[in-house]
C-alpha cells in the first residue's frame, strides 16, 4: 500500500511539474502575475508530493518490505537500520528519487529566496526547473521506478554491497547530490537570462550565492567520497582517476571556473557569454555524471542493451537540455553583449587564463573518461585509460593556473602593471622557491615533483599573506569584506591540498608482507608487531580482527585492529583498514589474506600529511561558506523583507 | 600600430600555448592507453611483447600456487579455450577467487609468462569485470547472465 502511495504521490509530482514547466513561462512572456505566481505555489506543492515519494521508498527499507523490487535488490533484514535508510541510494532507481528529491528542495530554497528578483526573472527560473524535474520525474516513472513490485515477495533482500556499508554510505551520495543538482539553479538563472535578456552585474550578484553553495556541497562531497576510498577500499588510495571519480570531478573543475568568471562578470560587467556557457556547461556535466555512474554504461556499454528505454530516454533527455540550452544561447547571445572591455594585462584576463585552463582540464578528464566508452560503444575494441594519463596530462595543465592564482589577487581589474607587480612579489617567489628547494633535502629525498609541488604551495600561502598585509595597511581586519577573507581561506585551502598530494605522493612508504604471529617489522622508524589474529561477529557479518602494536622508540603509540569481513549474504570478503590518524602522518594497516598456517599478509603503510588533502578540501568550502555571508547578500535579503 | 602588434603577439603566444597543450595532452593520451587481449589472441601471438595490456578471464580452478613468503603467486587465466599464466607478486584483491572473473594488466615475457603489476576483482560475487566477460564471450562460452535474479540464503525458497 504505501509503496503504491509512493508511486501516486511522483504521478502527481509529475502534473505539478508540467504545470510549473509551462505556466510561469507564458506568464512572464505575457506579463500575466497570477500565471508567474502560479509557478511558485506548485514548486512547492511538487516538493511536498517528491518528499512523499521518498519517504514511502524510505519506509519500504526501514519496514524491509521485500516485496518491493528495489528494497529486495539493495537491503536485507540484517543490515542495521542507518544503512537500510541510506541503501534507498544504493542503486539506480533510488538514485534517481533522491536527484528528483533534492532537485525539489533546491527548488523551494529558491521560492523562499528569490523575493528580491523581478517576477518575470523568478517565474522563468522556476519554470526552468520544473522543466528538469519533468524530465527526472517521467524518467522515473517510464523507466526506473523504484516502487516495482517482486511477486511473490522475497524471503529476504539479496543485501547492499559491502562496500557500500559504510558511514561514507549516508553522508556522501547526498552531500554529493546536493552539488551536482544544486548548479541546475546556476542553469536555470542563466535560461532565465538568456530568455529576458537581461544578463548584467545585478543577474552575476544575484547568481553567484548559490553557484557558490552547490561548488561549497560539491567539494565536501568530493571530499567525503575520497576520504571514504581510502579507508574502505584497503589499499591507502585517495584518488584512481576512477571513472565515477571523474564524473564528480569534471563538474567541479567547470563550476570553480564558473565562480570565478561570475565574479568577474559582477564586478566588471564583463565574460557575461562566457559565464553563461560555463553554467550550461557545468550543469549538463552534473547530468553526465549522475547518468554515468548510475546507469550501469561504465560497467558495460551494453548494459543498456537489457533496457534500451533507459539508455535511449538518458541520451534523449542530455541532448534536449544541452541542445535546447546551447541553442537558446545562440539565438540570444548577440543580444547580450560582451561586457566591459579590459586590458591585457588585467585581472580580467589572468581570470580568463585560469578559466581556459580549468575547462581545459576538465576537458582532458573528458577525453580520458569518455574514449574507452566510445570505441567500445562503436565495437572498435576495449581499452583502458589509467591514472599515468590523467597524473602526465594534469600537472603540467594546472601548475600555470596555480601559479596565476599568487599572481591575480594583486592585478587590478581593468589594467595593471605585470613587471611592478612582479618586482612587488620577488620576496615572495624567491622564499617560496628556496624552500621548495631545500625543505625536500631536509626531509630526506629530493625529486622535482616534491620540489614543484611545495612551490607552487609556499607560493600561493606566500602571496596570500603579503595582499592580506598590504590590505591591512590600509585597513583594519573587522573591515576586510568576508567576500575577500573567503577567498583567501579556499587559496590557502588549494594550497593545503597540494602540500597533502604533494608529501603523500613523495614520501609514502608501503610495504605489503607476510607476517606470524609475534613477528615485528621496522619501518620509517615505527615498529610494527603483529600480535595475530582473532574470530569476531558483526550485525550481518563474521570477520577476522588482527591486532598490531605501533611503537617508537620503545613507546608504544597506537594499537591497530584491521580486519577482514566475510559478509555472510552476499558471500563478499571485504577488507577494513585500521589507520592511526594524525597532523603529520598516518599510519595504515590493513589485512590482505592468510598465507600458509598462522601467517597473514599485510598491507603497512605510512602516508604523510595525508589527512592534509581533505583538510585542504574543507579549507576551500569553508571559504566559499565565508563568502556566502558577505554583508552584500544579507543587505540585499533585508532589503527584500523590507519591501512585501 | 603598436598595441594592435602586441595584441596579435599575445594572440599568437595563447594560440601556441594551446597547440602545445593539446599535442601533450593527446601524446600523454596514446602513450597512456592500455590494450586489452584475451587469452586466446595471446596464444595467437597477437599480444605485444613487453608493453603494458590487459589481460581477462576466469582463474582457473586449482592453479593458484603461492611460492616464498605466500606474496609471489602464481595462477593461470583461461577463457575456457586457451590458458595464459600469469606470476603476481603482492596482495590479491578481496573478490579473486578460483573459478571467478579477473583482470590482470602487465606485460608479457618472452616466457610465454604474463607478470601483472595490478589485479583487478571488482565490484561484488555476481558481478564479472567486463573484459574478463568479453574475454568469454569472444571464447563463445558465455552463459548469459539473468539480471534480475535474487539470491536467496540457502533452503528458502522464493
Amino acid at each position: 500500500m504505501i509503496p503504491e502511495l509512493g508511486h501516486l504521490a511522483l504521478i502527481l509530482a509529475l502534473l505539478l511539474a508540467l504545470v510549473q514547466g509551462v505556466f510561469p513561462f507564458i506568464g512572464a512572456a505575457r506579463g500575466v502575475p497570477m500565471w508567474m505566481q502560479l509557478g511558485l505555489s506548485v514548486a512547492r506543492g511538487q516538493f511536498v508530493f517528491v518528499s512523499i515519494a521518498f519517504c514511502s521508498l524510505s519506509y519500504a527499507f526501514y519496514a524491509n518490505d521485500f516485496s518491493v523490487l528495489y528494497v529486495a535488490e539493495h537491503s536485507n533484514s540484517a543490515l542495521p537500520l542507518q544503512y537500510r535508510l541510506a541503501a534507498l541510494w544504493g542503486g539506480h532507481e533510488g538514485s534517481m528519487l533522491l536527484w528528483a528529491s533534492i532537485l525539489a528542495l533546491w527548488t523551494v530554497g529558491v521560492t523562499l529566496f528569490s523575493r528580491h528578483l523581478p517576477a518575470e526573472f523568478r517565474a522563468r527560473i522556476i519554470g526552468t526547473m520544473g522543466l528538469i524535474s519533468i524530465g527526472f520525474l517521467l524518467f522515473i516513472l517510464l523507466a526506473s521506478d523504484p516502487f516495482e513490485r517482486l511477486i511473490p515477495a522475497a524471503m529476504d533482500g539479496r543485501d547492499l554491497n559491502p562496500l557500500l556499508q559504510d558511514p561514507g554510505m549516508v553522508f556522501h551520495p547526498p552531500v554529493l547530490y546536493m552539488g551536482y543538482v544544486g548548479f541546475s539553479v546556476a542553469f536555470a538563472f542563466a535560461i532565465a537570462a538568456l530568455l529576458g535578456g537581461q544578463l548584467d552585474r545585478t543577474w552575476a550578484r544575484w547568481t553567484r550565492p548559490w553557484t557558490t553553495v552547490a561548488w561549497v556541497f560539491l567539494t565536501v562531497g568530493i571530499a567525503f567520497g575520497s576520504k571514504w576510498a581510502y579507508y574502505e577500499l584497503g589499499w591507502g588510495g585517495w584518488w584512481f582517476w576512477d571513472a565515477v571519480e571523474n564524473a564528480s570531478f569534471m563538474p567541479w573543475l567547470v563550476g570553480t571556473a564558473l565562480i570565478h568568471s561570475l565574479a568577474v562578470t559582477e564586478k566588471r560587467d564583463a565574460f557575461k557569454l562566457w559565464t553563461v556557457l560555463l553554467a550550461i556547461f557545468a550543469f549538463s556535466l552534473s547530468l553526465l555524471g549522475t547518468f554515468l555512474v548510475r546507469s550501469g554504461v561504465l560497467t558495460s556499454v551494453h548494459a543498456f542493451a537489457t533496457d534500451p528505454r533507459r539508455g535511449l530516454f538518458i541520451l534523449v533527455f542530455l541532448g534536449l537540455v544541452i541542445g535546447g540550452a546551447l541553442t537558446l544561447f545562440a539565438l540570444r547571445a548577440p543580444r547580450v553583449g560582451l561586457g566591459g572591455k579590459f586590458d591585457l594585462q588585467s585581472r580580467e584576463s589572468m581570470l580568463l587564463a585560469n578559466n581556459v585552463i580549468l575547462v581545459a582540464a576538465a576537458g582532458s578528464v573528458m577525453l580520458g573518461t569518455l574514449y574507452p566508452l566510445f570505441l567500445d560503444a562503436l565495437g572498435m575494441g576495449k581499452i583502458s585509460v589509467g591514472p599515468p594519463y590523467f597524473d602526465t596530462v594534469f600537472v603540467p595543465i594546472m601548475t600555470p593556473a596555480l601559479f596565476l592564482m599568487g599572481l591575480a589577487i594583486f592585478a587590478r581589474w581593468k589594467k595593471t602593471d605585470l613587471p611592478a607587480l612582479a618586482l612587488r612579489l620577488k620576496w615572495a617567489l624567491g622564499v617560496s622557491a628556496a624552500t621548495a628547494l631545500l625543505l625536500p633535502l631536509v626531509l630526506g629525498k629530493w625529486t622535482p615533483m616534491i620540489a614543484l609541488g611545495l612551490l607552487l604551495a609556499l607560493w600561493i600561502v606566500a602571496t596570500a599573506a603579503i595582499n592580506l598585509r598590504e590590505r591591512l595597511r590600509q585597513q583594519s581586519f573587522t573591515s576586510l569584506s568576508r567576500a575577500y577573507l573567503g577567498m583567501l581561506l579556499a587559496h590557502l585551502g588549494v594550497a593545503v591540498f597540494i602540500t597533502g598530494v604533494t608529501l603523500v605522493k613523495g614520501y609514502e612508504i608501503e610495504r605489503d608482507l607476510s607476517m606470524k604471529p609475534g613477528d615485528t617489522t621496522q619501518i620509517g622508524g615505527y615498529v610494527f608487531r603483529f600480535e595475530g589474529v582473532s574470530d569476531t561477529a558483526g550485525p550481518n557479518y563474521q570477520a577476522a580482527r588482527g591486532v598490531v602494536r605501533i611503537s617508537r622508540d620503545n613507546k608504544e603509540i597506537a594499537i591497530l585492529s584491521p580486519e577482514k569481513r566475510l559478509y555472510t549474504v552476499q558471500n563478499m570478503p571485504m577488507t577494513e583498514a585500521a589507520i592511526d590518524a594524525g597532523l603529520l602522518r598516518d599510519l595504515y594497516v590493513s589485512l590482505g589474506e592468510p598465507v600458509g598456517k598462522d601467517a597473514w599478509a599485510l598491507r603497512i603503510y605510512i602516508k604523510p600529511f595525508a589527512h592534509w588533502i581533505w583538510a585542504g578540501c574543507m579549507l576551500m568550502a569553508l571559504g566559499g561558506l565565508l563568502a556566502l555571508s558577505d554583508r552584500r547578500y544579507r543587505r540585499e535579503r533585508a532589503a527584500a523583507e523590507a519591501t512585501p | 600600430m603598436k598595441a594592435r602588434h602586441k595584441r596579435f603577439a599575445m594572440i599568437a603566444a595563447a594560440l601556441a600555448a594551446v597547440a602545445i597543450a593539446a599535442t601533450l595532452v593527446l601524446n600523454a593520451f596514446r602513450s597512456n592507453l592500455v590494450f586489452f587481449f584475451t587469452p586466446t589472441q595471446i596464444a595467437q601471438k597477437e599480444a605485444p611483447l613487453g608493453t603494458n595490456f590487459r589481460i581477462g578471464g576466469l582463474v582457473e580452478q586449482g592453479s593458484l600456487k603461492r611460492t616464498g613468503d605466500g606474496l609471489s603467486v602464481s595462477f593461470v587465466v583461461t577463457d575456457t579455450v586457451n590458458r595464459t599464466p600469469v606470476a603476481y607478486s603482492g596482495i590479491l584483491p578481496d573478490l579473486f577467487k578460483e573459478g571467478k572473473g579477473v583482470v590482470a594488466q602487465g606485460k608479457l615475457g618472452s616466457d610465454g609468462i604474463f607478470h601483472a603489476d595490478q589485479v583487478l576483482a571488482k565490484h561484488d560475487e555476481n558481478y564479472m569485470p567486463p573484459e574478463a566477460a568479453e574475454a568469454l564471450k569472444q571464447a563463445g562460452k558465455l552463459n548469459e547472465q539473468t539480471g534480475k535474479t535474487l539470491v536467496l540464503p540457502p533452503g528458502q525458497q522464493p
